[in-house]
């Protein structure tokens, strides 16, 4: 037997070194990793514990669809089908920040659009896109630990203010967005908002030539501002059954405006926006000319990863790209393991059926 | 196809170790691109999807070669449960090379994802659009995943058994070298010649022992 102490030996270093290293790609032992699972505890978190069956971010929606028309001038920036011009159909989803799916719509917080743009060669463009050009912070490090330092104390309904005051004080670039934040236009409607793409992304033109490229989509109904000071007033869901009343008469448009970055323009970090003039290319126009409550809507069960992309468009090297993509991909399967809720909008309709 | 009877058939072999290779990266890629948010959870997302539907197609290929030229017999003094063990663990690791990739197929379509190999090569959807169907081959594909991993190991284990320990030529059946089946009692073996089998086997190997140390060989 003693013989055999060697091999056995041998064996069990190959068999238990194989396992250790897959435990460290793993993240199981090692050094600890932002994964999908800590960004989604994070946002948990932040609204006083899961929500389940919802997105754990931007919980609150409404679903729609309509078309989008190139006019073929984007293609000049990359090959993307969808450039080309033409006609193809639109899903998408309006939204408002945070992880709570029946907060009240009269909060001074992300409004967002998500798309979903195919070709009929099975091409996608996803987006996930928000009415502000700038984002709080540049890092998935730093957006978990904003979630954790914003979180609304139940009594006064608003963040700790020694955690918060700590965490802007590391932070200018947080400041600098609440700072945008409070002398912005808060949009009255989801229909006359910009949107923005957040981050930069690589788009290569069919020549090979490659531009660091930011986009927005900008309404042609003028933008409003809801009245900051009266935000307790508002109904509840205004916005959400506001805009699907709308569009049941008036579609909504939107140009899509292709920003070819500068020189020296950051493109690695959402956190700063360009100014000054830049090369923009209006690549077409965006019309929903229909709305539907998330029960009833093609919006629900999708995610809205903008990293899924068509050819001619990559990621840039902002490192919130990857966290976005894998934080989405987390909350998406927590949701569809837990099964789907009834959205805000869905129980007004229902109880205005129920009257 | 042909095969000597103590090998199994050379495309055999060389789809054999391809597809170590190919899966055991692929595993390896699976958990770590989960584990992260970083730029390499793209990155590694990106080859997962081509890398699986290699597989794929490698492991149909193989399975025809497997059935078209059979297995060599195993050692005559293999007691039952052994037999057992090793006919059984090799259904079960065709299984998962089967099942893992057409259930990561399936899970994009269920989750109403695009199949993408790359960004121009998408493959349809083979399931509808169903959350519910989702949530459970999302499940399925990680923990099948870490039963081929553990399947792996053991199969390592035993192949190193075979090789290092019984030295009954089951190993050198899916290698290049001397397969005969009489070189198990070590005491008659020849200086043993898989050292090249072991290294090529495993980066982590150390280096095999140096077997003219051992009192056992006088």
């Amino acid at each position: 037997m003693k013989k055999q102490l060697l091999p056995a030996a041998l064996i069990a270093i190959v068999v238990g070194g194989s396992a250790t290293a897959f435990a460290w790609t793993a993240g199981v032992i090692g050094p600890r990793r932002v994964s999908g699972g800590t960004v989604a505890n994070a946002l948990e978190y932040n609204v006083g514990g899961a929500k389940p069956g919802y997105r754990r971010a931007h919980a609150k929606g409404i679903c729609f669809t309509g078309d989008f028309r190139a006019n073929g001038a984007g293609s000049a920036l990359a090959g993307a089908s969808v450039l080309k011009p033409g006609e193809y159909p639109v899903i998408g989803r309006f939204s408002l920040g945070g992880g709570n799916p029946l907060a009240t719509d009269g909060r001074n917080v992300f409004h967002a659009m998500a798309l979903l743009l195919r070709t009929p060669n099975r091409q996608e463009w996803r987006m996930a896109l928000d009415d502000t050009p700038i984002f709080p912070v540049a890092t998935p490090q730093d957006f978990v630990a904003l979630q954790y330092a914003s979180r609304p104390d139940p009594r006064t309904g608003k963040p700790d203010p020694k955690v918060m005051g700590a965490f802007i004080k590391k932070h200018p670039e947080t400041k600098a967005f609440q700072d945008y934040l409070a002398k912005a236009v808060l949009p009255d409607s989801f229909g006359n908002a910009p949107y923005y793409s957040i981050n930069a992304f690589r788009f290569t033109d069919p020549s090979g030539t490659t531009r660091l490229v930011r986009w927005q989509f900008v309404p042609e109904t003028p933008l409003k501002g809801l009245d900051k000071d009266r935000l307790a007033t508002l109904p509840k869901d205004y916005l959400v059954d506001a805009f699907i009343t709308h569009t049941r008469h008036t579609p909504s448009r939107w140009h899509l405006q292709l920003i070819v970055a500068n020189p020296g323009d950051v493109t690695d970090r959402a956190t700063v926006a360009w100014s000054g003039p830049h090369r923009t290319i209006d690549a077409g126009v965006l019309t929903i000319d229909r709305a539907q409550i998330e029960e009833q809507g093609d919006c629900r069960d999708l995610n809205f990863d903008p990293t899924i992309l068509p050819p001619g468009i990559a990621i840039s090297d902002d490192p919130l790209l990857p966290a976005r993509s894998k934080a989405y991909s987390t909350s998406f399967t927590r949701r569809a393991g837990e099964g789907p809720r009834p959205s805000a909008a869905g129980r007004d309709l229902a109880g205005q059926g129920a009257r | 196809m042909r095969r000597d009877p103590l090998h199994f058939a050379p495309l055999l072999r060389v789809l054999h170790w391809l597809m170590m290779a190919m899966i055991v990266t692929m595993l390896f890629i699976g958990v770590g691109m989960v584990s992260t948010t970083g730029s390499a959870y793209v990155t590694l997302l990106h080859l997962h999807r081509p890398l699986g539907i290699a597989i794929l197609v490698l492991v149909a290929l193989r399975l025809l070669v497997r059935l078209a030229t059979g297995a060599p017999e195993l050692p005559p003094d293999l007691d039952a449960p052994q037999r057992l063990a090793a006919k059984s663990s090799h259904v079960l690791l065709y299984a998962a090379m089967f099942a893992l990739p057409l259930i990561g197929w399936g899970m994009l379509s269920a989750g109403g994802y695009p199949v993408a190999l790359s960004q121009a090569t998408v493959l349809p959807p083979i399931l509808p659009h169903d959350l519910r169907l989702y949530a459970v081959l999302r499940f399925a594909h990680t923990w099948i995943a870490l039963a081929l991993f553990g399947l792996i190991l053991l199969h390592l284990a035993a192949a190193l058994m075979h090789g290092l320990i019984r030295r009954d030529g089951v190993l050198q059946s899916m290698t290049w070298g001397d397969a005969r089946h009489d070189r198990h009692t070590p005491e008659h073996a020849p200086v043993p010649a898989p050292a090249a089998d072991i290294a090529e086997r495993d980066e982590i190997a150390p280096p095999p022992p140096d077997e003219s140390d051992s009192p056992a060989r006088d």
